[in-house]
Parts: structure tokens; sequence; C-alpha cells
């Protein structure tokens, strides 16, 4: 798709959605948002970013191929389980303190990971799609 | 001291992570074995604690059983983990002798630790929703696992595979679902205080849907159809791991629920399973005779073995439950070394049908008795492992007056070694119908492994009284759940 | 309510075991999703229905009675995101199967020579990295 218009808003709107989906993984803390939902907005704004300005400019917005991130993801979630363990408490346990007056804990940093790792996935799967329907005899 | 409960989980999972993020092949393949060792360690460990402190409970966030999510180590549990950490240390070493560039960097350390992740997962866990998770993990990383490479066998044997995997889970889920809506819990030692609340007749129908969506995952009659079907496609190093670790857990799993849950009419349920086991034993080495192929003969093997740990569940004696517990360890151990070596051998002769194979014992002499020690073990000749599984649930049998069974035990270990001795002849002694020619890269590697698994069951079988009485430990703990549900719970029956 | 449901939960099966029995593969996926819905309907009855709010507790500590049952919602969730995961990957499977057989009549499958031990395009890969 290649018009003038969603080239222009489509710039606008990346940036706008990723905004959103940080501040839904943030909400999610208390109140309904949370990494899943957040990450799924995000990849709605690369999706955009790669319907108007092709799948290559998508990926170079990217710091590191999106298979890489659900790894990253996936380790990010898997620290957030451990100091629990530091501590002599069971896997996982919530561990709470208060950075700048903002009450932050581990569950926290899970949501990053589950972020994460959901971004990386769902965005591997739209851009082998999308490559897959450029060049059908590769597959999927 | 909780950590150790969820090493055997974490050591996998960090490693799989691990194989994701570094994508270094060197890094991978450094990863890839000393996460095996790393979980043998950890097995040894737990099994230690167990030993010394009892049933083992942890409830993960520390959110309290029965609404947190618990992980138990038992007995069983520990022998398990620590017989999958064995497992995953010969298929690592295997895979690296077997330097398949392609293969891993298609994640390849990645795939088989999330595997091992889930596999170690569904022992511990103590909730049987989180069972139906640990399978979903397991099974996602299997599907991947044994397509990879995307060859047409693999990709014709996946699709099997696949179908009847989820028509399993979805079978595993609908009980799941029934059993919740029957007692309101789903926390393992929850569950067997209230089952005794629940209609007979409605605990006995839910316990077959149990059976069959297990049984489909172990791979006993009469839904062991898919596993030949399937088990031959994928490389060695994959095939080996598909065997010695994934039927066990449905074994597990049957175990479990048919000690801790469904003990109310052993004289339907558990004589049922001791028909199934029979059928199994007998059809499954039936068929390997018939068979022309080194690997599907093997896969066949596989399930007819499946049938003597389901003899000791049919039986419920505590030695009966014993020689199940330590069968399906020694198992995990022979199998594992039979699929391994079927590997090697396709790669010195480029093929496994048993027709085209033949005149190895000749430049190869060592590969025979390689060979030989796990073969005799899978028949249950003495000194190795097998006979001493063999030789409790016999004489579990016996003392329990299960004639029918016995006889047809004894008949298939007879069998089992005609099968192994027509497979000896074909590969090594028959002439070779080609050239011989030594595998590319050199056989070392390879059969190091072999050797260490051959060498396992000729220790076991030589020293069996420590495994022995640790397979008693547990059958004790199986027979008398107050232990699993007071360690669990805090509270008692 | 339950009952109604419970009839709702074995039509939904008998479709479902229906799509899985046809020889095309993609017409078993399809009978998988269906059964896959059956069985979260199912849990979901067996939590018991009639329940009017959501089971959360008010900022002033007050819980609405009767709130509804949280436990079958996170296990239908669990099995919603596994079941489309399974569906996921078996798309691409039967996708790569479809390309590399064939065919996806599931007894065309079944009649295919054994998984023989024919050298996969990967294998060719390796010898020639070996060489």
């Amino acid at each position: 798709m290649n018009t003038l218009i969603l080239k222009t808003t489509s710039r606008f709107l990346f940036t706008l959605l990723l905004l959103l989906s940080v501040f839904l993984l943030l909400r999610g803390h208390n109140e309904p948002g949370g990494g899943f939902i957040g990450a799924l907005v995000a990849v709605g704004a690369y999706a955009l970013f790669a319907l108007a300005h092709g799948l290559s400019a998508a990926r170079k917005l990217l710091p590191l191929p999106p298979l890489r991130l659900v790894g990253w993801g996936l380790l990010v979630a898997l620290l957030s389980a451990l100091p629990a363990l530091l501590l002599g408490q069971p896997l996982m346990t919530g561990q709470w303190f208060s950075l700048l007056g903002v009450k932050v804990g581990t569950p926290v940093i899970f949501d990053i990971g589950v972020y994460l790792t959901v971004f990386g996935a769902l965005l591997a799967a739209i851009f082998g799609l999308e490559e897959a329907a450029h060049h059908p005899s590769e597959g999927a | 001291m909780s950590w150790l409960l969820v090493l055997p989980l974490l050591i996998p999972l960090t490693t799989g992570i691990l194989c994701l993020v570094l994508p270094g092949r060197t890094a991978q393949r450094v990863l890839g074995l000393a996460g095996a060792l790393g979980l043998l360690a950890a097995g040894l460990a737990l099994l230690a604690q167990v030993q010394r402190q009892g049933i083992q409970a942890v409830q993960i966030g520390n959110w309290p059983a029965p609404f947190g999510i618990t992980f138990v180590a038992d007995h069983l549990s520990a022998l398990m983990v620590l017989v999958t950490g064995v497992v995953a240390v010969a298929v690592a070493l295997f895979a690296l002798a077997e330097n398949d560039q392609a293969r891993e960097g298609l994640g390849y350390y990645a795939l088989g630790h999330l595997l091992l992740f889930g596999v170690n997962g569904a022992f511990l866990t103590g909730d049987l929703f989180n069972l139906y998770v640990w399978f979903e993990v397991l099974l996602l990383s299997s599907f991947v696992l044994m397509i990879l490479g995307g060859s047409k066998a693999q990709l014709a044997g996946g699709v099997k595979y696949f179908a009847v995997s989820l028509l399993s889970s979805i079978l595993f889920l609908v009980a799941v679902g029934l059993l919740y809506g029957a007692t309101g819990a789903l926390n393992m030692a929850d569950l067997a205080l209230r089952v005794e609340r629940v209609h007979p007749g409605l605990l006995t129908a839910l316990s077959m849907l149990f059976l069959v969506a297990f049984g489909l995952k172990a791979a006993v009659f009469p839904f062991f159809f898919w596993l030949p079907a399937s088990y031959p496609a994928p490389p060695a190093m994959i095939s080996a791991l598909f065997a010695g670790l994934l039927t066990k857990v449905g074994v597990y799993a049957l175990i479990r629920v048919f000690t801790l849950l469904f003990t109310h009419d052993t004289g339907f349920t558990h004589s049922l399973i001791l028909w199934v086991a029979g059928f199994t034993l007998l059809l499954g080495v039936l068929m390997a005779l018939a068979q022309g192929e080194l690997r599907r003969l093997l896969s066949f093997q596989l399930v007819s073995h499946i049938g003597y740990m389901l003899m000791g569940l049919g039986i419920l004696t505590p030695l009966a439950l014993a020689g199940s517990v330590f069968y399906a360890l020694n198992h995990m151990i022979v199998i594992a070394a039979l699929f391994l070596l079927a590997g090697l051998l396709q790669r010195m002769q480029g093929t496994t049908v048993l027709v085209r194979m033949g005149g190895l014992y000749g430049p190869y002499p060592w590969l025979a008795v390689l060979f030989l020690l796990p073969a005799f073990s899978l028949a249950g000749l003495p000194p190795f492992s097998g006979f001493w599984a063999k030789y409790t649930l016999v004489a579990a049998g016996l003392q329990a007056g299960q004639y029918g069974i016995v006889a047809v035990a004894l008949l298939v270990g007879l069998l089992t070694l005609l099968s192994m001795g027509l497979v000896f002849a074909e590969v090594f002694w028959k002439k070779a119908p080609g050239e011989v020619r030594a595998a590319p890269g050199g056989l070392g590697g390879l059969a190091l492994p072999v050797g260490l698994l051959a060498v396992l069951t000729l220790g076991i079988g030589l020293w069996a009284e420590p495994l022995l009485s640790l397979s008693q430990a547990a059958a004790r703990e199986l027979l008398e759940p107050s232990g699993y549900i007071q360690a669990v719970l805090g509270v008692s029956r | 309510m339950e009952i109604l449901l419970s009839f709702l939960v074995g039509a939904l099966m008998a479709v479902g075991v229906y799509l899985m029995l046809r020889p095309h593969l993609i017409q078993f996926l399809i009978g998988f999703l269906v059964l896959g819905n059956a069985a979260n309907l199912l849990i979901f009855t067996a939590g018991r229905l009639g329940s009017q709010f959501p089971p959360l507790v008010q900022p002033d500590g007050a819980v609405l009675e009767p709130y509804a049952n949280p436990l079958p919602q996170a296990l239908i969730l669990t099995a919603i995101v596994i079941g489309f995961g399974l569906a996921a990957f078996g798309i691409v499977l039967f996708y790569r199967a479809q390309q590399a057989l064939g065919t996806l009549n599931a007894e065309a499958i079944l009649e295919a020579p054994e998984p023989a031990p024919a050298p996969s395009p990967v294998d060719e890969v390796r010898e020639e990295v070996a060489q």
C-alpha cells in the first residue's frame, strides 16, 4: 500500500501506539492491561509501519530479530522469578520495593518479559507471513 | 531448601532460553551439554534430599495449596527426574558427536532443553491442570523436534504424531474439567481427599477418561499405533530422547492418578489395566518380530515393554509397584541406548533396513558387545538391570496369584530375546550385502554415550540393591498417599 | 442453564469428533478447534453458573455476591492460549506437509511409504558440510 496518507500518518501512529503499549504494560500493574495486551498493541504498531513502509523498513526499527527478542523476554521473565530464591522463599514469590516513591516489584519485571516474548513471537509470525506472501515458494 | 525442588525445572529452562539468546553454534553446543550435566546433578541432589527428609513440596509464589501452584517431589518423581538427567546427558553427548549443523542451526538444543523442562515439570507438578500444561510444553517442543529439518518422512510421521497428541490433549482437558466439576479441586493432594465423596460410578467413568488420555501418551494397547509410525522418522538424537522420556511421562501420569486418585474400585480399574498391560506386551513384541527395519522394530519393542510398567500398576502390591518403577527407570536407559545405537548403525551403513545391513561383527566386535549389553537388558537376562526389574514384577505377580500376566510377561521376555537375537544375526553376523564402511567422522564420539548407558544398565544389574530399595520406597509412598497429602497440604487424611 | 450448556457441549463434541474423523487434514484441524471449544465450555460449565458479578474486591474491601468462579476462567484462558498455539503449529505443519507430500488426505499419507531412511534435504546439506 503506497499511499501518501498512510505513509505520513503511520509515522505518527507508530509512535503513539508504542507509547500506548508501554502505558498499557505499566497500567496492568493494578488495573486492566498488562504485558500481553501491551505487546499486542506494539505488534499492531509494527504491522502498520510494515504495511506503509515495507518489511525491511520495519525490521530496521527493531533492535534485535524478533525470535531473539523472544529469548530475551523469556530470560527477563525467568530472572524475575529468581530473587525470591535468594531470599529463601519459594520460586516466583513477589518481591516489592519502593523506587523514587513508586511501588515496584518482580511481577512488573515478569510482565516486561511477557511483553517482549509476545511481541517477538507475534512479530516473527507476521513478518513470516508477509514474506511468505511475497515469496510463496519459500514457505512459511 | 525449596530451591532444590525447582532446580530440575530452572536448569533446562535457563539452558533453553540461553540457547535462544546466544546465536553462536559453539555456545549452544557447550550449553547443551552443560545443561544436561547440570540437570543430572540437580536430579542427584533432589533424590538425596528426598531420601534424607522425605517428600518435598513447594508452593510457587508462596500461594498456599490448594490455591497456588504446587510442586512435589516424592521418591517416584525424584527418580524419574534423575534418570531423565541420565538420558539427557547421553543424548547431548551423542548430539555433539553427530554434529548435525543444519538441525543445530534450527534450534535443536533450545528445543531439546525446553522438552526436558516440560518432562521434569510433568514429573514434579502436584496439580492436575498444571500436568496438562506441562504436557503441552513438552508436546509443543516435541512437535517441532519431530519435524526439525523437514524431511518427507519426518513430516509424514509428524502429522500422525501431532494428530494423536491433539486428541489425547483434548481428552485430558475434558477429563480434568469433569473431575473439577465433580470435586471442585485440581490440586492432586486435595483431590485425593475429595474423591471419596464422589459417586463411585462417576469416578470410574472419569478414571477411564484418564486411562485413555494417558494411555494415548504412553502408547499402550489399543492406542499404540501412532508410535511406530512416527518415532522412527526423526534422527537418533531426537528419537532417543522421545523413546526414553515421552512415553514414560504417560506411564508416570498413569501411576500417579491410579494410586493417588482412582483406588476406589481396583477390582475393575486395575484389572482392566492388567488386561491392557497383557495385550500391550504381547502385541508389541509380536509386531516387533515382524519388522524389517531396525528403528520400527525398536519402536514396537518400546511399546511392548510399556506393558511391564502397567503390569505392576495393575497388580498394585508394594512389590509390584516397586517393579513398575524400577522397570520404568531401567527401560528409559536401555531404550535410549538402543535408539542411539540405531542412529550409529544408520550412520555406518547408510540404512536401518535389516536385510541391507550386516557384516559388522568382524571389523567391529566391540560394537556387537555394545549392542548386546542393552539388548540383553531389554530381554531381561541376568546380570543386567532389566533382569531385576522383570524378576521383581514376576515375583510380585506370583505372590498376588496373577499367573496369567506372569506367563505373558515371561513369554514376552523370551520373544524379546528372539527379536534381539534376530537383529544381532542380521546386523552383525550376516555377511554384509555391500561394503562395510566406517562412519564419516569417526565412531568414538557416537559410541561413547551408548557405552555409558550400557555400562550403567550393567552396573545397576550388578549392584541392584540401592535402586531397588529406592523403588520400594517410591512404591510405599504411592500406596500410602497420606504422606504425600501431608507434605502438600499440611493436613493428614 | 447447566443442563442446556451440557447439551451444547455434547453437540459441539459430536461435531468435533465427526470432523476429526474426516480424511482431510484441514477438516481434522477445524474439528480440533471445535472440540477444544467444547472442552473449554465444559470446564466453564463444570465451574457452575448463575453468578452475576466479577470476582473482584471493591476498593472498600467489599465483595459482590454471588461472584463468578474465577478458577474456570483462568483454566479456560490457559487452554485457549495453548489451543491457539497448537492450532497455529498445526496449520504450518499441514502447509509444509502439503508441500512435501503433495496431499492433505490422511489416508494418502498413511499409505505413503513408511518413514524410510531416505536422506532428507538436511542430511544432504550435512554431508556437504562434512566433506
